[in-house]
């Protein structure tokens, strides 16, 4: 097992680094500079202004030159300035990446939580009133883009009934109490949860009703029928376990998409999250921003798949982790 | 599991109450803007959504008023030829300036204190010049800058400052000061680093970094930023106790918000769209006013002239001919936005009514293009003798959904006369590097930002056209070159008398209309929401936004 996990830390260190090039060549590659859309905005700006700043943020070098030097800074824990926020790039991030795993965390707990119940009802009641039900809102939450549900949800729950706010996160001031700061700080994360919820969950549970009828047509659920095992012992032992696997890796894979993939409830409720940082680096040519943010998102999406990994292993005795059989 | 999460759902619309969203007192007021500003400090990079907020917490030398006059803001009195404050001199010969005229202006800064209490003095004025000039600061345009060559302080208070020359804008000083106390030792220790280590960024909330009516107290990245008011402001007591600018990026949840409570009011500068306005007007027109002012940014096409289709003006006459103006902002914008008649607005004191207007007019149109050679039409679009045929690309910036719908329009009306546009949407940092590098097809649509009596030198004279050898620097895109223009331009620069520069401005209107290097469109209008209670808004429409006045704004009752 460890020997697993030391191999997977290398493969990501080795990622990680192939990524940083990839994503740093691909950023510079793209039309434009940040010193092209700071002429476009400012008429006063003369030929000389333009040449003194690409020296100044080191756009007049060759881009592997550039690489490199990023580079050897980052391997020292400089990871270089956000040139449109004036700071140090995980100065802008870390709380970015906080409020995004806040908001998205919340969401996913939230709609595993209700999504698998749900899915393992409607397998366990096919064709039945509640199971149509449950498809026809799954296909409703699958169908619905999400600025659409979070207009809709700002719309009903903060326009027309007043009860939530439209968007942003919670003032709390010092004079707050910790209750009265809670209940704000629910009452701000609601809306934004409750869209990304509905998003979410009705994928989740399409899967897991979909795994539990595959498991359900097997050999062995029959047997264990025919054996006389009660049949909350079938669904849950038997059937639930074995369906648990192809479920794993779905939400393994939105685990790594949580960092960066709520671009869309983020902007409509003003949360200021990953998915909008990076983003809005990628369009200002905010090159050290953008690198890094993606850098985070594509770790993320790494431990993802390493949890589905551990998770296999978990929910199935017959997959081993050692070295050779994993 | 369900009764769970029921009961947690419950839980959380307890908590919510209906008239829980605005639950501060009324000596608060909570703003929206669309964007969050970048740096905080005033000089390393100009920004719209930064200085909507710094203009409250601190203000430039001088500034255009709503009436678009220049007023003193931190000086106590314009300086001018005829009140002897402002000369013009012959500057020393110093291997620069030989021969060459300049002018001298006497400036006295007002009693103004920095938040820590310190006078705000001449030696700001100083070090926000060092910086402003440094090749390593990071400042965007240091031509500003540049233009003062001496300084020479008489007090804390006055200065006699000498710029390299006769201009007629000579008293705008755009100045934003910089606390010298504070980023002096920043900027010593490090040039190179000062864009990076500026306090403006490190500690933004640091009260000595304001010296207007309200400074920063809190800053929540992406989300929001607060002030309260300014103690040592010696100026008008500002009426709120706080004021939170919340930054909503996309506009449908910002009328959302402006519904809800949430928001009092929406910056008009940074914020709904003017077709949101306009519809926002017609459901909820009881419960605010909405101002409609024209703004000095002018929506345009620019025509690129190495297109060989686009050479000849007759063409590009007749293409604007066949745009109908009148009904695109009839139809789309209610007719609140006005029609461009050149770079200049109507409500510019510098507009020439003489110069060439384009009406409606496609026969007209047709005459011009068959005089042009492209008489000859073949599946609905015209050719030349040559058989080339005359299919143009319009690119514009995507995600501007009113911009893209106006050049469906233009492509639907040139059509009727036989012109072909393709349309291309770009991210706008793809646009604007193929029209900086003038590598766009033939036309391009956005728009300039202008200034009260802005001579259009960037934008006409044939040394602003943007090229490898000039570092891609200028906004010339349609590579427009007519020495009576750049002629015209120059002498409009120096021009101190102002009917003599009405007469140059004239002249230039009248070449941009005849040979139309960039087909004028509207001058946009920004729309002002503001709840009827909330008073002392005044939009201005240039640059320097109504945020500068902050102060006088006030709930008033009914």
């Amino acid at each position: 097992m460890s020997r697993y996990l030391v191999g997977r830390l290398v493969q990501t260190v080795l990622t990680l680094a192939i990524m940083s090039l990839v994503v740093f060549l691909l950023i510079g590659l793209m039309p434009g500079d940040p010193i092209d859309l700071m002429i476009s905005g400012d008429p006063t700006m003369k030929s000389e202004d333009a040449a003194r700043l690409r020296k100044a943020y080191g756009l007049d070098k060759p881009l592997l030159e550039r690489y490199a030097a990023w580079a050897f800074e980052a391997l020292q824990g400089n990871f270089g300035y956000s040139r449109s926020f004036g700071q140090p790039v995980l100065a802008v991030l870390w709380p970015r990446l906080l409020n995004t795993l806040l908001l998205a965390g919340i969401a996913f707990v939230l709609s595993v939580a209700i999504a698998l119940p749900l899915g393992i009802w409607a397998a366990a009641h096919p064709r039945s009133r509640a199971d149509y039900l449950i498809n026809l809102l799954c296909f409703a939450g699958i169908s619905a883009p999400p600025f659409w549900l979070a207009l809709l949800l700002i719309t009903l729950f903060a326009v027309e009934l007043g009860w939530l706010p439209a968007g942003g996160m919670a003032d709390i001031r010092p004079e707050t109490s910790w209750n009265a700061a809670l209940a704000n700080q629910l009452r701000h994360l609601a809306l934004p949860v409750l869209t990304l919820t509905l998003v979410q969950l009705s994928g989740y549970t399409r899967f897991m009703r979909g795994a539990m009828i595959e498991a359900l047509r097997q050999d062995y659920v029959r047997t264990a029928r025919a054996k006389g095992a009660p049949e909350r012992i079938v669904l849950w032992h038997h059937t639930f376990v074995n369906a648990l696997a192809p479920v794993l890796t779905i939400l393994a894979l939105s685990f790594g998409g949580l960092v960066s993939g709520a671009l869309i409830t983020e902007t409509m409720f003003s949360w200021p999250g990953m998915g909008k940082a990076i983003y809005q680096a990628i369009l200002e040519n905010d090159y050290n921003l953008a690198l890094i943010g993606l850098l985070v998102a594509t770790t993320a999406t790494i431990a993802g798949n390493l949890l589905a990994d551990l998770g296999y292993a978990w929910v199935d005795p017959r997959v081993s982790l050692s070295a050779g059989e994993a | 599991m369900i009764r769970r999460i029921f009961f947690a759902l419950l839980t959380i619309c307890a908590l919510a109450s209906p008239a829980g969203n605005r639950t501060w007192a009324k000596d608060e007021l909570v703003l929206a803007m669309t964007q969050m500003p970048g740096t905080w400090n005033p000089i390393i990079s100009s920004m719209l959504a930064k200085s909507l907020i710094a203009n409250m917490t601190a203000r430039p030398v001088t500034a255009y008023d709503a009436n678009w006059k220049l007023v003193c803001l931190v000086c106590t009195e314009l300086p001018t030829i005829e009140n002897g404050k402002a000369r013009v001199i012959d500057l020393p010969d110093d291997g620069k300036g030989n021969g060459k005229k300049g002018m001298e202006l006497d400036v006295e800064l007002r009693d103004m204190r920095w938040g820590d209490g310190v006078p705000v003095s001449a030696r700001d004025v100083a070090f926000t010049l060092e910086v402003g000039k440094h090749p390593l600061s990071g400042v965007a345009s240091s031509e500003g800058y540049k233009r003062i060559i001496k300084l020479d302080v008489k007090d804390d208070r006055r200065f006699t400052m000498t710029i390299d020359r006769v201009t007629f804008d000579y008293n705008s000083i755009g100045l934003q000061l910089l606390p010298a106390h504070i980023e002096k030792p920043i900027f010593d220790a490090n040039p190179a680093e000062y864009r990076n280590k500026t306090a403006y960024d490190t500690q933004s909330t640091n009260p000595a970094l304001a010296f207007g009516p309200y400074r920063l107290v809190e800053i929540v990245p992406g989300s929001r930023v607060a002030l309260e008011p300014n103690p040592t402001w010696t100026g008008e007591k500002p009426y709120f106790k706080r004021i939170v600018v919340k930054i909503i990026e996309n506009t449908a949840a910002l009328e959302a918000n402006l519904l809800s409570g949430s928001v009092d009011y929406v910056l008009g500068e940074l914020g709904l769209s003017l077709d949101q306005a306009i519809a926002f007007e017609k459901r909820h027109g009881t419960k605010y006013n909405v101002v409609y002012k024209p703004a000095l940014i002018w929506e345009h096409i620019d025509v690129n002239l190495s297109n060989p289709l686009l050479a000849d003006r007759r063409v590009r006459q007749a293409m604007l001919l066949a745009i109908d103006r009148k009904a695109i902002s009839g139809k789309l914008f209610d007719g609140k936005q006005p029609i461009a008649h050149g770079g200049i607005s109507d409500l510019d004191p510098m507009f020439s009514p003489t110069a060439r207007q384009y009406g409606y007019d496609p026969v007209a149109a047709k005459k011009l293009l068959d005089e042009a050679g492209f008489a000859t039409i073949r599946n609905n679009v015209r050719q030349n003798a040559a058989g080339e045929r005359l299919s143009i690309e319009l690119g514009t910036t995507a995600g501007n959904r009113v911009r893209e719908l106006v050049a469906q329009v233009i492509q639907s009306q040139l059509r009727q006369v036989g012109i072909e546009v393709r349309l291309k949407a770009e991210p706008p940092r793809i646009f604007f590097e193929a029209m900086n590098r003038r590598n766009y097809g033939g036309l391009g649509m956005y728009a300039w930002v202008q200034r009260p009596e802005g001579v259009p030198r960037s934008s006409l004279h044939s040394e602003e056209i943007p090229s490898a050898k000039n570092g891609w620097s200028g906004q010339n895109y349609p590579g427009y070159a007519n020495p009576e223009m750049d002629k015209a331009l120059d002498a409009a620069e120096r021009e101190l008398n102002f009917a003599k520069r009405r007469a140059l401005f004239a002249e230039i209107q009248r070449l941009a209309a005849d040979d139309l290097p960039a087909l004028p469109l509207f001058f946009r209008v920004d729309p002002f929401v503001i709840p009827k209670p909330l008073k002392g808004v005044t939009p201005t429409g240039t640059l320097n936004s109504s945020t500068l006045w902050i102060e006088r704004w006030r709930w008033e009752s009914q």
